[in-house]
């Protein structure tokens, strides 16, 4: 990255450093196999209980929240998939931002010729790549041999679904980066992390699905962007939201993605212009 | 009966060291204390939000769901502060933490469940006992003497059973390390399970859930004789009060999956 280098070339370098540490992401979970399969296994052991839960729910009521059995059984292993993808739980890079910011070592990644965020946002979207293949497929698999699942019935629709998950990436991504950020102004983030990660399970639809939450919650819900991370993907899939319905679905993600995005570069320069680290 | 005592002062006092570093930075326990109770909570909050548009699932009321949820999450909660860093046994392989510990005069499973000893795991249990608290007010009982001990005794069980599934499970990863993830699925998801009643699922679960893994006896059978209810499997009547049996065998077999675990156990030589 010498001065010679011209502006262009720069630029093209800068592109190329992203894609490797997208390959780094992919490549850093994609080593543990054996976890990868254990997950699997949890995944699909948990996806089976759930759908159970959910038949009998929906036997109860069987139009609660204008979905039918089916559609509520293919949301249990969308969600399965999308858990680790869109990283529900937390981790992946925030907790590594987070402890970098706390030991000092976020100069030496400040001192790069590359976006801090962007570089970032290149590694964790890798990983949820892999997380994507490794521990999303499999256990839909598993449960379409157990359950009679929705599939859509245009195929376009699964177009449309990669680009709301990528959106869900996104969205999810801007959201850990913020939590990371945090350890510039506390020294444990933890408890950041703890509260979002119950936030998420519920406002997402990952513990219920929204639409069997009650009216006025619903649409409350709906208006936070939590729900991009797994409830409006899984409706893309479901052809819930279909013609101008997917384009808002999408839109509502792209915008939570602008705005949370937005937020964490503003606030990487608030904390970057009087960073302080300490010597030793 | 010298080992055991021995072995409890062991686990007594490196836990209470444990205690005594997190109560250095009391805010900080305290919240993850609570957010070990947010962390329990979603379950429960969905169940009760299922509750809003049903009256009964598969069967059973909300009261009646939340005495089985009180129950097996109160086992799980109790079992997760005894040995729940048992979990961490893949990483003690890795990094040779555990050569130190099998030289040591304790057996090695008291300190590896007593090493990191987390006293803000009680934000499960209390999470549990508030829900079984307010199931008992809900729920139909008719009390006797009989009925409390079976009450207590099914905790107790419950407690064991888990107890065993954490120990199967780091046995387990003395064989396959990197695959401690596997464990989840028998305590968390043996804990989604059985919050549920049994009724929800295909027979073939809940006879796996009675004579292979006998996760039942945490809270469904003792349950079905607290509220008169019939056995859909249609067992003896003896089945209801044989959670400490089936805890007892499970606890055997654990023990034995351990030791062959020490047994076949090579250093990392690091």
């Amino acid at each position: 990255m010498g001065p010679w280098r011209s502006e262009k070339s720069a630029r093209r370098g800068a592109a190329r450093d992203l894609r490797s540490r997208g390959r780094c992401g992919f490549r850093r979970y994609a080593t543990y196999r054996l976890a990868t399969a254990a997950g699997v296994f949890t995944n699909s052991v948990f996806g089976c209980i759930i759908c159970f839960t959910y038949l009998a729910l929906w036997q109860e009521r069987p139009d609660i929240g204008g979905w039918d059995a089916q559609d509520a059984v293919t949301f249990v292993w969308i969600g399965q998939s999308l858990l680790m993808t869109v990283a529900l739980f937390g981790g992946g890079f925030s907790d590594e931002l987070a402890d970098r910011i706390r030991t000092g070592d976020i100069a030496v990644d400040l001192g790069r010729p590359v976006d801090l965020q962007g570089w970032r946002y290149a590694e964790d979207l890798g990983r949820s790549a892999f997380h994507l293949l490794g521990r999303g497929v499999a256990p839909t698999l598993v449960g379409a041999l157990l359950f009679s699942l929705a599939w859509p019935a245009n195929p376009l629709t699964w177009l449309a679904f990669l680009g709301s998950v990528a959106l869900a990436v996104t969205v999810s991504f801007a959201i850990r980066y913020l939590i990371g950020l945090g350890a510039f102004w506390v020294l444990d983030v933890r408890g950041f992390v703890v509260v979002i990660g119950f936030v998420q399970l519920f406002c997402s639809g990952m513990v219920l699905p929204l639409v069997v939450f009650p009216a006025g919650l619903e649409t409350a819900l709906r208006l936070l962007p939590f729900a991009a991370l797994i409830q409006v993907p899984a409706e893309v899939l479901l052809e819930k939201s279909t013609g101008w319905g997917l384009l808002a679905a999408l839109g509502s993600q792209l915008g939570w993605a602008v705005v949370l995005l937005g937020a964490g570069r503003a606030l990487t320069r608030h904390a970057t212009r009087r960073l302080v680290v300490q010597g030793g | 009966m010298t080992a055991l005592v021995r072995s409890w002062q062991a686990y007594r006092a490196i836990s209470g060291a444990w205690v005594r570093a997190a109560m250095a930075y009391r805010a900080s326990f305290v919240a993850l204390a609570l957010g070990q109770v947010l962390t329990s909570g979603p379950d429960f909050i969905a169940i009760v939000l299922m509750f809003a548009s049903i009256d009964t699932l598969g069967g059973f009321g909300l009261g009646e769901i939340a005495l089985l949820y009180g129950l097996t999450g109160l086992g799980l909660g109790i079992a997760d502060l005894v040995a729940g860093s048992t979990e961490q046994l893949g990483r003690r392989v890795r990094d040779g933490s555990l050569d130190t510990m099998l030289v040591q005069p304790v057996p090695a499973l008291v300190q590896v469940a007593a090493d990191q000893f987390a006293l803000r795991r009680i934000g499960r249990i209390s999470q549990a006992t508030v829900v079984l608290g307010w199931a008992l007010l809900h729920v139909d009982i008719d009390w006797n003497l009989t009925r409390v001990a079976l009450l207590v005794t099914t905790i107790g069980s419950g407690a064991v059973i888990y107890l065993s599934i954490y120990v199967l499970g780091a046995a387990f990863q003395f064989v396959a390390g990197d695959a401690a993830e596997v464990q989840n699925a028998f305590t968390y998801g043996g804990v989604t399970l059985t919050q549920y009643p049994l009724t929800i699922y295909p027979v073939e679960v809940v006879r796996a859930v009675t004579f292979l893994l006998p996760l039942a006896f945490v809270n469904w059978y003792p349950a079905l004789h607290l509220l008169g209810r019939d056995d859909p499997l249609g067992l003896p009547g003896w089945v209801q009060a044989a959670s400490p049996l089936a805890a007892l065998a499970l606890a055997a077999v654990a023990g034995v999956a351990w030791r062959g675990g020490v047994r076949r156990y090579r250093s990392t030589g690091s």
